[in-house]
C-alpha cells in the first residue's frame, strides 16, 4: 500500500493521516477543529436535518417554518464541514504522494507560510462571503424551499404543521383559473411596463441630450443642471410627492392643470388604466436624467470632424443624427441601457409608493398595477400566502438569472487573465 | 429659406422644447414647495405659491414627529452602511482581482446572477431569519442587509477598477519583500481611492433610497428611517398631512440633492463603469 493511499485513508478520521505523515501540529489542528465542529454543531444538526425532512411532527412542539431556517442553516454548515473535511483527505493525500516520491515534506515553518500564502484570499474574501451567505443566498434558499411546501394563512405554526408538497404550488399557479388569470395579467403588465416605461426614458433623454448639446445654445449648464434635479431629489420622495399630485379629487393635476383647461377630472388613482399611463409618465420623468447625463458624456467625446465630414458630402441634421449621434450613442451605452430594463422590471417603489398596486380589479388577486415583485410584496405582506409568493419569487429570479447569464457570456471582466 | 432663417427656427424650436421640459421637471418640485408653506393641513389646500406663507409645518415637523428621530436614524445606517460595504468590497475585490484560489470563478458567476436578483422579494426569508436571531426591530439587522445586498455588485466594480492597475507593480513589492497585506494597504488601496469613492457614494445612497426592507424590519416609530416614515406620515390618512409631509421631504430632498447635484460625476463614472442598480 502506498503511502498516499495509506494516508487518505486514515484521514477519514481528520488527523490521523497527518499524524502518519509526521506533521503532527497540522494533524492535531485538523482532529482539534474536528471535535469541536461535532461538540458544537451535532445537536444542532441532528434537529435542523430532521427538520428540513420533516417539518415537525407535533403541534405546537414543533414550529415548521423555523425548522425550516434550522434546516438550511444545517445545510451550510454541513457544506463549510464538508469542505474542511475535503481538503483534509486533499492533504494527507497529497503529502502522502510526495512521500511515495521520496520528495522532503515542508516542514513546520515552512507549512505555515503556505497556508498563509494559500490562505490569503479566502481571507479577504471569507467575511464579505459569508455576510453575503447569510442575507442574500440564504434568504433565496429558503424561498425556493418554501415555494414547495402549502406555507399560508390557513396552514401557519404554531397552530398548524407545514407540509412538503412538491410541485403544487406551481402546478395550482396554473391550473387555477384566478391565480392563472392574475400571474398572466401581471406578467403581461410587468413587460409592458418595462419596456413603454424603460424606452420611453432612454428616448426622452437621449433626444434632451442631444438638443442640449447643439454648439449654439446659451445657459446649457444651467439648462441641464435644472434638468437634472429628478435625479437628484430621493425618489421616494418624488414618487410619493407623485401620488399627491396626481390625487383624484384634490390632487393639483385634475384641480389646477386639468382644470384650468376646462379637461374633466381623471381617475388616475382609481381607474388601472390611467394609473398605468401616470406610473409610465412618472418614471419617464424620474429615469430620464440618468440618460441624458450619460448621453451628453459620449456626445462630448464624438469628434467633430466626423460631423464636419459629413456636412462636406452634403448630410443634413437627421443624416447626421441617423448615421453618427444615435449608433455612437447606442453602442457605448448599450449594456447600460439594458440595466435600466432589468432596473424596471423589478422597480417596486414606484409601483407601491405610488398606489400601492392598485386599485383594486375584480377578478383577480394582485392589484391593477402590479408588477411581479410588487405582487410578491403583496402576498407575503397582506395576504398571506407565503407558498404562493414562494412560487412566483422562483419563477421571477428564474427570468432574471436567464437574462443575466446572456449578458454575462457577453461581458469581457469575466475573462480569466493572466493573475499572480 | 435662408440659412439664417433655418437656424433661428431650429434655436427657437429647441428652446420652446427645452423650457417645455423644464416647465415638466419643475412643476412638482415648485409645488410640494409651495405647499410646505401652506397654511392648511390638506392636499385640496395645496397651492403652489401659498396666499399666507408659514413656517407651522416646520415647526410642527421638529415638535410633534420623530422627524428628527427619522433623519438621524437614516444617515447614522447610511453612514455605517457606507463603511462596512467599502471595507468589505475593497478586501472581497482584491482578492478576485489578484489571486487565483478554488471557487473563484464559481465566486464570481455567483455574484453576477446575485446582483441581478433583488434582494427583497426574499423579504419574508429575511423576516423570519431576523426574527430568529432576535435582530428584528433593530439597526444593525437593516445595516447588515444592506451591507449583504451591496456587496455583489459593487464588488464587480471594484474588481474591474484593481483589474487596470498594474500587476508589475504587486510584483516588484513583492520581490521587494512585502507581504500579502501591505501590498494591498500601501500599494493597491491608494491607488484605487476613486473607485472606494464611488462604491461610498453607492453605498451610502441606497440605503437611504430604500423603502421595502426597512417598512418591513423595524417596527418602532423612533427607529424608522426616513422613507418609511414620510410614507406612513401621508398613508395613514391620505391628504390630512400633506402639508406637513411637505415640509419634512423638502428638507430630505436639498440636502441629498445638493450632494447629488455636486458628486453627479462621480456617480455617472461608476454607474457606466459596471453596469446600474438605480
Amino acid at each position: 500500500m502506498t503511502h498516499r493511499k495509506t494516508a487518505a485513508l486514515l484521514s477519514i478520521i481528520p488527523g490521523i493521516g497527518q499524524f502518519y505523515n509526521k506533521q503532527w501540529v497540522k494533524g492535531f489542528g485538523f482532529l482539534f477543529l474536528a471535535v469541536c465542529y461535532f461538540i458544537a454543531f451535532l445537536d444542532f444538526l441532528n434537529i435542523g436535518l430532521w427538520g428540513l425532512v420533516t417539518l415537525g411532527t407535533e403541534v405546537p412542539r414543533d414550529h415548521s417554518i423555523f425548522l425550516l431556517v434550522n434546516g438550511v442553516i444545517s445545510i451550510i454548515v454541513v457544506a463549510i464541514g464538508l469542505a474542511f473535511y475535503a481538503l483534509n483527505l486533499y492533504d494527507a493525500y497529497q503529502n502522502g504522494k510526495k512521500r511515495d516520491m521520496g520528495l522532503q515534506l515542508n516542514t513546520l515553518r515552512e507549512q505555515y507560510h503556505n497556508v498563509i500564502d494559500k490562505g490569503f484570499p479566502y481571507l479577504m474574501v471569507g467575511p464579505g462571503f459569508l455576510l453575503l451567505v447569510f442575507v442574500v443566498i440564504f434568504p433565496i434558499v429558503f424561498m425556493l424551499l418554501l415555494s414547495f411546501t402549502n406555507y399560508n394563512l390557513y396552514n401557519s405554526p404554531p397552530n398548524k404543521l407545514v407540509d412538503w408538497v412538491g410541485f403544487k404550488t406551481f402546478i395550482e399557479m396554473f391550473t387555477l383559473d384566478i391565480w392563472r388569470e392574475t400571474f398572466i395579467s401581471v406578467f403581461a403588465w410587468t413587460i409592458i411596463w418595462t419596456f413603454t416605461a424603460t424606452t420611453l426614458q432612454i428616448g426622452i433623454g437621449i433626444f434632451l441630450a442631444v438638443i442640449l448639446n447643439q454648439k449654439d445654445l446659451k445657459f446649457k449648464g444651467f439648462i441641464r443642471t435644472l434638468l437634472i434635479l429628478p435625479w437628484a431629489v430621493p425618489a421616494f420622495v418624488s414618487i410619493l410627492i407623485f401620488s399627491g399630485l396626481f390625487n383624484d379629487t384634490f390632487g393639483a393635476i385634475n384641480k389646477d392643470i386639468l382644470g384650468a383647461v376646462g379637461i374633466d377630472s381623471i381617475p388616475w388613482m382609481t381607474d388601472p388604466f390611467y394609473t398605468k399611463i401616470a406610473l409610465i409618465m412618472i418614471q419617464s420623468w424620474l429615469g430620464f436624467p440618468f440618460i441624458m447625463a450619460m448621453t451628453t458624456g459620449v456626445l462630448q467625446s464624438i469628434p467633430g470632424e466626423l460631423y464636419e465630414a459629413a456636412t462636406v458630402d452634403g448630410a443634413t441634421n437627421w443624416d447626421k443624427f441617423r448615421k453618427i449621434t444615435l449608433p455612437m450613442i447606442l453602442f457605448t451605452t448599450a449594456p447600460i441601457m439594458i440595466t435600466q430594463y432589468t432596473f424596471n422590471f423589478n422597480n417596486f417603489n414606484v409601483i407601491y409608493l405610488f398606489n400601492n398596486g392598485g386599485p383594486a380589479v375584480p377578478d383577480q388577486n394582485a392589484g391593477g398595477t402590479d408588477i411581479l415583485i410588487s405582487w410578491i410584496y403583496n402576498l407575503t405582506m397582506t395576504s398571506a400566502q407565503y407558498s404562493k409568493a414562494a412560487a412566483v419569487t422562483v419563477m421571477l429570479s428564474i427570468i432574471i438569472v436567464s437574462v443575466a447569464l446572456y449578458n454575462f457570456r457577453k461581458t469581457k471582466s469575466f475573462k480569466d487573465e493572466g493573475m499572480i | 429659406m435662408s440659412i439664417k432663417t433655418a437656424k433661428r427656427i431650429r434655436l427657437t424650436l429647441s428652446y420652446l422644447i427645452l423650457s417645455g421640459a423644464i416647465a415638466v421637471v419643475i412643476y412638482p418640485i415648485l409645488w410640494v414647495v409651495g405647499s410646505s408653506f401652506n397654511p392648511g393641513n390638506s392636499l385640496s389646500s395645496s397651492t403652489i405659491i401659498p396666499e399666507n406663507a408659514t413656517l407651522d409645518h416646520y415647526k410642527k415637523l421638529f415638535a410633534e414627529t420623530e422627524y428628527l428621530t427619522w433623519y438621524w436614524n437614516t444617515l447614522k445606517i447610511c453612514f455605517i452602511t457606507m463603511v462596512l460595504s467599502v471595507i468589505f468590497i475593497g478586501l472581497t475585490a482584491y482578492a478576485f482581482s489578484r489571486y487565483k484560489f478554488i471557487g473563484r470563478k464559481n465566486g464570481l458567476l455567483l455574484f453576477l446572477i446575485l446582483q441581478m436578483i433583488p434582494q427583497f422579494v426574499a423579504i419574508l426569508a429575511i423576516y423570519i431569519l431576523t426574527y430568529q436571531i432576535g435582530l428584528l426591530d433593530t439597526h444593525l439587522a437593516l445595516i447588515l442587509v444592506y451591507v449583504g445586498g451591496l456587496i455583489p455588485m459593487n464588488t464587480y466594480l471594484a474588481k474591474n477598477y484593481y483589474d487596470t492597475i498594474p500587476k508589475e507593480l504587486d510584483e516588484s513589492a513583492r520581490i521587494d519583500g512585502a507581504g500579502h497585506f501591505r501590498i494591498f494597504w500601501q500599494i493597491i488601496l491608494p491607488l484605487s481611492k476613486p473607485i472606494l469613492a464611488v462604491i461610498a457614494l453607492f453605498s451610502f445612497i441606497s440605503p437611504f433610497a430604500d423603502f421595502i426592507l426597512a417598512s418591513i424590519l423595524i417596527s418602532s416609530d423612533e427607529k424608522q428611517t426616513l422613507a418609511v416614515g414620510l410614507f406612513n406620515m401621508i398613508s395613514n390618512k391620505f391628504g390630512n398631512n400633506f402639508t406637513l409631509f411637505a415640509a419634512g421631504s423638502v428638507l430630505v430632498a436639498i440636502p441629498i440633492g445638493l450632494l447629488f447635484l455636486s458628486l453627479q460625476r462621480y456617480f455617472i463614472s461608476g454607474l457606466t463603469a459596471g453596469g446600474t442598480k438605480g
